[in-house]
């Protein structure tokens, strides 16, 4: 029996299990419990191929501080089965004095797993399960893992009630038996720890995936229509929306593809209604011409890209920064637009508000490029404070100028927009070149003008600090954007306990680019590391085709599946600084 | 489904003083006037109707219009018009375009704004023919029809469009010939009034690369028959007709799509409660 607990400040833990195990129901009652212990935490999932039945893994995470990435190596595995596990195994790497929690009778631990030299922990989790009446496997596993990190049974029996309220008593009376015998058996355990100094808040905890933060981060900032074509890992995105737009007076359309999504956006969006459609790599490649469209005729709208493994079909549940370059530079002609990335899952809320500020303000398209990373991890985070992002849109009324110029030439190249249903405001909208009225030119003037209008609309519009991230200070700096900002956040957290500063520059708007902010963060730079997740660098070369960068540079980037994390990149840096 | 209002308004209040880059004698004029006139005697005020289109020389149709347009891009013009009534019920929403974009590069929308069944109208200005790229096979050529692209003809047999619409769900279908300017009017005040997706095919001459369509003017002739509301019956007749047959040839009573905007509703801060631990 132990005495003391080992305090750590971040503890990770897997649990796997073939589909229908329960792995993910357990990890997620893990996670908003220790929500309600004052935690915080992200759990992320692993899947195969299969849609049912195939193999499932529940990557937990849990600190004293708010994290923004997964770790690379787990103190804690507990399998409810084994089956296909050699195909989790490279994903969760243990630690050597990690701990496989196994039951014998799922037959011997797979050498992929046990070659990490973690202890391996005999406990018979499915005999315990039949030990109790309607007691299930996932119920004991998670009053194990419960057991070893220290979280209470008040607080996991407060999500349990909640989650089985409609299954009934006796459902909730064997949940609780399942849990306690699995705790029960955890801290009978020599090596067992928790978390060390974990801070009380006021504020309350929000449990949040970064797919439902970017619906409620376009809801808050006045989206009212979404048009859908269901891709992995978007979707949820869409289905967050459905009912969500339905409560708040908006709707949700189901299209029967992309190409159509993206115009029934533009649509509702001419009408008046901020609007915006999610899809993934595959999707923006088929609405790139619609996006060109909404660029010439000026059309607000807002297109999630939930980045996954590409080219083509890739790997779709997988994730990966490689659509930038289709983002930025996908549109035939001269397109002005705005491409912004999320840096973190909590950012998500804030950068999809933000979007939807952009876009109606410039009237023009925005493309928010999250990724499966973001889209599909649920974070604990601190509740968000309400921001001042709101949809407000120049728009005509009859005592606006007249005639109507739907396109005219203004000081900040943004036109007011007649709303359908506004007497004397009719004017048709066009992607063909057209005259300041709206009336399809072929002058060069018109060309010229509109482009110019257009471009300027964007280039000076006012980002203020929200262009990026920048944290820390020294010489050395890792320059990076979108969801490897938590992974190099946290580096540079393990640096600083080495003596090593590292200053973080996280780029959140990546079109127009933001020149003279980034050039000012990085002044004095000797060392600058450009971090990002895909094969040929497109982030990097992006800042090259706008600027030389001071200092050295250098470069460190990799396609999906396997996530950048935060030990790789400290360790780019610490070889670096050393030699 | 607009009520008419008690302002009268005339054919000339609907229409833009923008000159129609169309060729002279281009069966589209005439839908353009047929258009105009359905939406006089609607009385619906111009501002709230809104005509969207694709890419073609007939999609070109809603600049000379004096209403709101949407000139998109090439096949999509369904899409747009889907997403502006469902954001915004209020107005009386057409989509006009031609057959290469409606039926083959727009081919997919059409199936499913028939299923979908939104309450506005879609118009094809249906010249069997590629007009503004010169003159290629449409969907709805004839297939022995000798072009450059296809020299000899495509040898495919040509898309019935009133029969997929019908197949597809469409809740009323009609078929008018452009020259028949108040007869085509007469049936788009019907396809506007009638609740849910209302398809009307409307053969226009392309006196340019189709001279034979000329002729037209002399092959139309009205159906006989009055408008069924059994889809299958009203495939029947349309599949064994000579396709010149004009009228109103199915009326239906699906229910119309439901779910749109309706602008009340809860503060989105309602939506945070489930997030809180
Ligand atoms: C994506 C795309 N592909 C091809 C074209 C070229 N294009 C313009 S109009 C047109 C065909 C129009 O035919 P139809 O819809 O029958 O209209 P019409 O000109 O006969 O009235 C084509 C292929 C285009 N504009 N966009
Ligand atoms: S090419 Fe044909 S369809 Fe186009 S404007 Fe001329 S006559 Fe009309």
């Amino acid at each position: 029996m132990n005495t003391a607990k080992e305090a750590l400040e971040s503890i990770s833990l897997a649990i796997i299990g073939s589909g229908g195990a329960g792995a993910m129901t357990a990890g997620g009652i893990l996670l908003e419990a220790a929500g309600k212990s004052g935690w915080h935490g992200m759990m992320n999932r692993s899947v195969g191929p299969q849609i049912r039945g195939g193999e499932a893994a529940a990557l937990l995470r849990f600190a004293n501080h708010p994290v923004a990435c997964m770790s690379e190596t787990y103190d804690l595995l507990i399998a409810i089965d084994w089956k296909n596990a050699n195909r989790f195994a490279a994903e969760m790497p243990l630690k050597s004095d990690g701990l496989i929690i196994a039951d014998p009778s799922a037959g011997d631990v797979p050498v992929e797993v046990s070659g990490s030299g973690a202890t391996i922990v005999e406990i018979p989790i499915k005999d315990l399960a039949d030990s109790i009446p309607g007691g299930r496997e996932n119920m004991i596993a998670t009053g194990i893992a419960a057991g070893f990190i220290g979280l209470s049974v008040d607080h996991l029996m407060a999500v349990i009630a909640a989650s089985l309220a409609s299954k009934g008593e006796k459902a909730i009376t064997a949940s609780r038996a399942c849990v306690e015998l699995g705790m029960e058996y955890a801290t009978k355990q020599k090596r067992t720890f928790t978390i060390s100094h974990p801070r009380k808040l006021e504020s309350g905890r929000w449990l949040i995936t970064g797919n439902e933060a970017i619906g409620l981060g376009a809801i808050r900032g006045g989206v009212r229509f979404a048009a859908a074509y269901p891709i992995t890992p978007a979707t949820e995105v869409l289905e967050w929306l459905a009912p969500s737009l339905a409560e708040v007076g908006g709707a949700l359309l189901q299209a029967e593809d992309e190409l159509a999504s993206i115009n029934m956006a533009i649509g509702a969006s001419y009408g008046g209604l901020p609007s915006i459609t999610a899809t993934s790599g595959p999707g923006l490649s088929l609405m790139l011409e619609s996006l060109g469209l909404a660029t010439a005729a000026e059309v607000p709208l807002v297109v999630v890209d939930v980045m996954r493994v590409g080219p083509s079909t890739g790997i779709a549940t997988k994730s990966e920064q490689s659509d930038l370059n289709i983002a930025v530079y996908g549109m035939h002609g001269d397109a002005p637009h705005v491409v912004v990335a999320p840096l973190t899952v909590a950012d998500c809320l804030y950068t999809a508000q933000w979007a939807v500020h952009l876009a109606e303000a410039m009237q023009v398209p925005v493309v928010v490029l999250s990724d499966q990373s973001l889209g599909q991890a649920r974070v604990l985070m601190e509740k968000p404070a309400n921001l001042a992002f709101f949809a407000k849109r120049k728009v005509w009324d009859d005592a606006g100028e007249q005639p109507y110029m739907r396109y005219a030439i203004t000081a900040d190249g943004v036109s007011p927009m007649a709303l359908p249903g506004t007497a004397g405001g009719q004017y048709t909208a066009d992607g063909l070149t057209h005259s300041p009225r709206g009336t399809p030119s072929t002058r060069s003037v018109d060309q010229e003008s509109q482009m110019q209008k257009r471009h300027d609309k964007v280039a000076n519009f006012e980002y203020g600090s929200h262009w990026g991230l920048i944290e820390g200070d020294g010489d050395t700096v890792i320059l990076t954007w979108g969801s490897i900002t938590g992974p190099a956040r946290e580096a540079i957290r393990a640096l600083a306990a080495e003596g090593i500063n590292v200053k973080l520059v996280a780029m959140r708007l990546i079109l127009p680019f933001p020149l003279d902010d980034l050039m000012a963060s990085l002044e004095g730079a000797k060392r600058i590391l450009v971090v990002e997740q895909n094969h040929t660098g497109q982030f990097f070369r992006h800042v090259k085709s706008h600027t030389d960068l001071p200092g050295e540079v250098r470069q460190f980037h990799r396609p999906g599946p396997h996530l950048i994390g935060a030990a790789e990149i400290s360790r780019h840096i610490r070889d670096w600084v050393k030699s | 489904m607009n009520a008419p209002t008690t302002k009268q308004f005339k054919d000339s209040d609907y229409k833009s003083d923008i000159n129609p880059v169309w060729c002279p004698g281009c069966g589209d004029f005439h839908v353009l006037m047929s258009t105009t006139k359905a939406l006089s005697s609607l009385g619906v005020p111009p501002e709230n109707v809104a005509v969207i289109s694709g890419i073609g020389c007939s999609s070109r149709i809603p600049a000379y219009t004096n209403c709101y347009g949407f000139h998109g891009v090439h096949g999509r013009s369904l899409a747009l018009a889907a997403g502006l009534k469902v954001a915004r019920p209020d107005l009386t929403v057409l989509a006009m375009s031609g057959d290469g974009d409606g039926f083959s590069i727009g081919g997919n929308h059409f199936l499913h704004a028939c299923r979908r069944n939104i309450d506005m109208t879609y118009v094809v200005m249906d010249n069997r023919v590629y007009g503004m790229t010169k003159g290629q096979p449409s969907p709805t050529t004839e297939p022995d029809w000798d072009s450059a692209l296809s020299p000899g003809g495509t040898g495919l047999s040509p898309f019935h469009p009133l029969v997929v619409a019908l197949a597809s769900g469409a809740n009323f279908v009609a078929r008018e010939f452009s020259g028949d300017i108040k007869g085509t009017a007469k049936t788009l005040v019907e396809a506007i009034n009638h609740p849910g997706f209302s398809f009307v095919e409307i053969l226009s001459p392309c006196v340019t690369f189709r001279p034979d369509e000329k002729e037209w003017k002399n092959t139309v002739h009205k159906a006989v028959v009055e408008p069924t509301d059994d889809p299958a019956r009203a495939a029947r007749r349309i599949m064994t007709d000579d396709g010149m047959n004009t009228g109103i040839l199915y009326r239906g009573n699906r229910a119309p799509y439901r779910n749109k905007v309706t602008g009340k509703g809860s503060d989105p801060s309602v939506l945070e409660a489930m997030f809180e631990v």
